[in-house]
């Protein structure tokens, strides 16, 4: 079944990216990540261009970070002091992000950015992810528990100026770091046309150290505050967000998202690690191998404005 | 099927060639009635592209006589003009960088040219360059790009072999089918990523390599109903548009949390 696209001028199939949405929903209820990072290098290669994919992916972003928060509130699971002050540095680093990605469009170089961000982005955190999740199997396999977390080993920047009491999360840390990690991911989110969740989330784990339990509704507050001033911001700056494309989205990752929340829980905290790990970093590989091999088509077209 | 052969005087015929070359209105021994299968198409959400047929025939005055070699016709369709530019990568160190680009100011996006037998037998390249017949002459004219034309451009080749590609410019070589010796019909497939707009259609009548008429023609792809108006929306209220976009993401996060409660 065929549909027309209003925005992106073109027909797709319903069921296809109905199916795509719901694969990619899995894997975001499975891991408790947006899954941008999956949809919209997809989107892009289904022909849709690359504006309107950016811009409609934070659709579903908004609607499976909505479900997410409300879920947390629920189990009180969420740090809402701490989600302001990451909306804030979140803020921030999307306009520096959105005039960033402007620019290198100007320039022409915006192919390679978003490849050089991916490629290191993912490998570096996918790596990072990875190790972690293979000394903790050894840790078990040698029957030595992990070292727990000593209540006052805090690394020395959250001990810089301006420091602010988390109590939710249980934490006593400056607001620097935090503004700095959330512009960080703001920034990358609108350049990548991502959540950021699988940034923020183990960012959060392990460099702030918040406990596990408030980690995923407080970041994804951040995601739907940055996500929903996104797609607003994209819809009056480019017009390029397609809502019949957003409903598609929306209603494959929404049914998605609930199947993968329920395997989810059945699949141990290790291996969850392990799968993650090997997920970003498989993303990070694939885009490194765009980068190094001689392309078979070393032209490409840019359209710059229709008449 | 060819246009029948009949006794012709050669003299007469070599003046009202030279007559159609100049393109010299009243005089001329053949015109063109031309008609498109539809004017204005309107795009539904279940459009999946379509084909504009041209029918066409050679008015012949009463002087005139018939062509010994029979007629050839060339369709050429042109879509919106799009400014655009042609990239290329090149290797820097270990990685492949966009380096080399070519802006191109005026490319129609989407291009058809239909014939009723190959190029290269019904005009010489002159000609062919000329009039723009075919998919390399329109590709290799000048006032395609700001940049001085050179021969064998790579930017121009690139721009040529990547829209084939994607099969927004074709070329069919027996595309124009004569129905009658000076009737003839031509279909164009417009594949659904042909984009919305304005499109012209220029039909080009030759015989024995020179050509005798032109008529221009046009159709308008158009969105309609619902699809016109969420792209009005789009634009004129992008703000609010924006924003209900927003909400509908919020109200559809808030059913599933609400369907898929588990407590």
């Amino acid at each position: 079944m065929q549909i027309y696209l209003p925005i992106a001028e073109m027909p797709v199939s319903v069921l296809v990216l109905i199916g795509l949405g719901a694969a990619v929903g899995f894997i975001s209820g499975l891991f408790g990540i947006g899954g941008g990072f999956l949809m919209t290098p997809i989107l892009i290669v289904m022909g849709i261009p690359p504006a309107v994919a950016v811009a409609t992916q934070t659709a579903p972003i908004v609607a499976s970070s909505t479900t997410s928060v409300l879920a947390a509130l629920r189990r009180n699971a969420l740090d809402l002091r701490l989600g302001l002050v990451l909306v804030l540095g979140g803020f921030a680093g999307t306009s520096l992000g959105v005039w960033f990605f402007a620019a290198m469009r100007r320039a022409g170089q915006l192919d390679l950015v978003i490849t050089v961000a991916y490629v290191t982005l993912f490998t570096v955190v996918g790596g990072l992810m990875l190790t972690e999740s293979v000394r903790g199997f050894w840790a078990s396999r040698h029957g030595r528990a992990r070292p727990a977390r000593l209540g006052g080993d805090h690394a020395a920047y959250m001990a810089w100026p301006l420091r602010v009491r988390f109590p939710r999360s249980r934490l006593y840390a400056s607001v620097i770091p935090i503004l700095g990690l959330a512009l960080f991911v703001g920034f990358a989110g609108a350049v990548l046309g991502i959540g950021g969740g699988f940034i923020l989330v183990p960012a959060l784990l392990y460099l702030m150290r918040v406990p596990t339990s408030v980690v995923v509704g407080t970041s994804q507050f951040q995601i739907l505050c940055t996500s929903f001033v996104a797609l607003v911001l994209h819809a009056t700056q480019n017009q390029a967000v397609d809502v019949v494309l957003a409903v598609i989205l929306i209603v494959g990752g929404v049914f998605g998202a609930q199947f993968g929340a329920r395997a989810g829980r059945n699949l141990r905290s290790e291996y969850f690690r392990f799968l993650l790990a090997i997920l970003v970093l498989a993303v990070g590989l694939r885009f490194a191998v765009e980068l190094g091999l001689r392309p078979a088509e070393p032209f490409s077209i840019v359209v710059q404005e229709a008449r | 099927m060819r246009p029948g052969h009949g006794p012709n005087k050669v003299p007469a015929r070599a003046h009202l060639l030279l007559l159609g070359l100049l393109s010299i209105g009243p005089a001329r021994a053949e015109s063109l009635v031309v008609s498109l299968s539809f004017n204005r198409l309107a795009v539904t959400s279940t459009y999946t592209g379509t084909s504009v047929a041209v029918f066409g025939a050679v008015e012949r005055d009463g002087q005139a006589a018939a062509r010994s070699g029979g007629y050839d016709v060339v369709v050429t369709i042109r879509g919106p003009r799009q400014s655009l530019t042609v990239r290329e990568k090149e290797a820097l160190g270990p990685v492949w960088v966009n380096r080399a680009q070519q802006k191109f100011a005026e490319v129609p996006s989407f291009l058809a040219v239909l014939s009723s037998r190959a190029l290269p037998d019904l005009a010489d390249e002159a000609t062919r360059r000329r009039l723009r017949l075919g998919l390399s002459a329109i590709v290799a004219a000048p006032d395609l790009t700001l940049a001085a034309p050179v021969p064998d451009d790579p930017f121009r080749e690139a721009l040529l072999r990547l829209r084939r590609r994607e099969r927004l410019f074709t070329e069919t070589a027996s595309g124009v089918r004569f129905l009658a010796p000076t009737v003839f019909r031509a279909t164009a497939p417009l594949p659904a990523t042909a984009p919305v707009g304005a499109y012209d259609v220029e039909v080009v009548l030759l015989a024995g390599g020179v050509p005798l008429a032109r008529h221009e023609a046009r159709f308008d792809l158009v969105k309609s109903g619902i699809e016109q108006g969420l792209a009005d929306a789009a634009r004129d209220w992008s703000l609010a548009y924006g924003l209900a976009v927003g909400a509908l993401a919020l109200i559809s996060g808030w059913l599933a949390s609400v369907i898929f409660r588990r407590d």
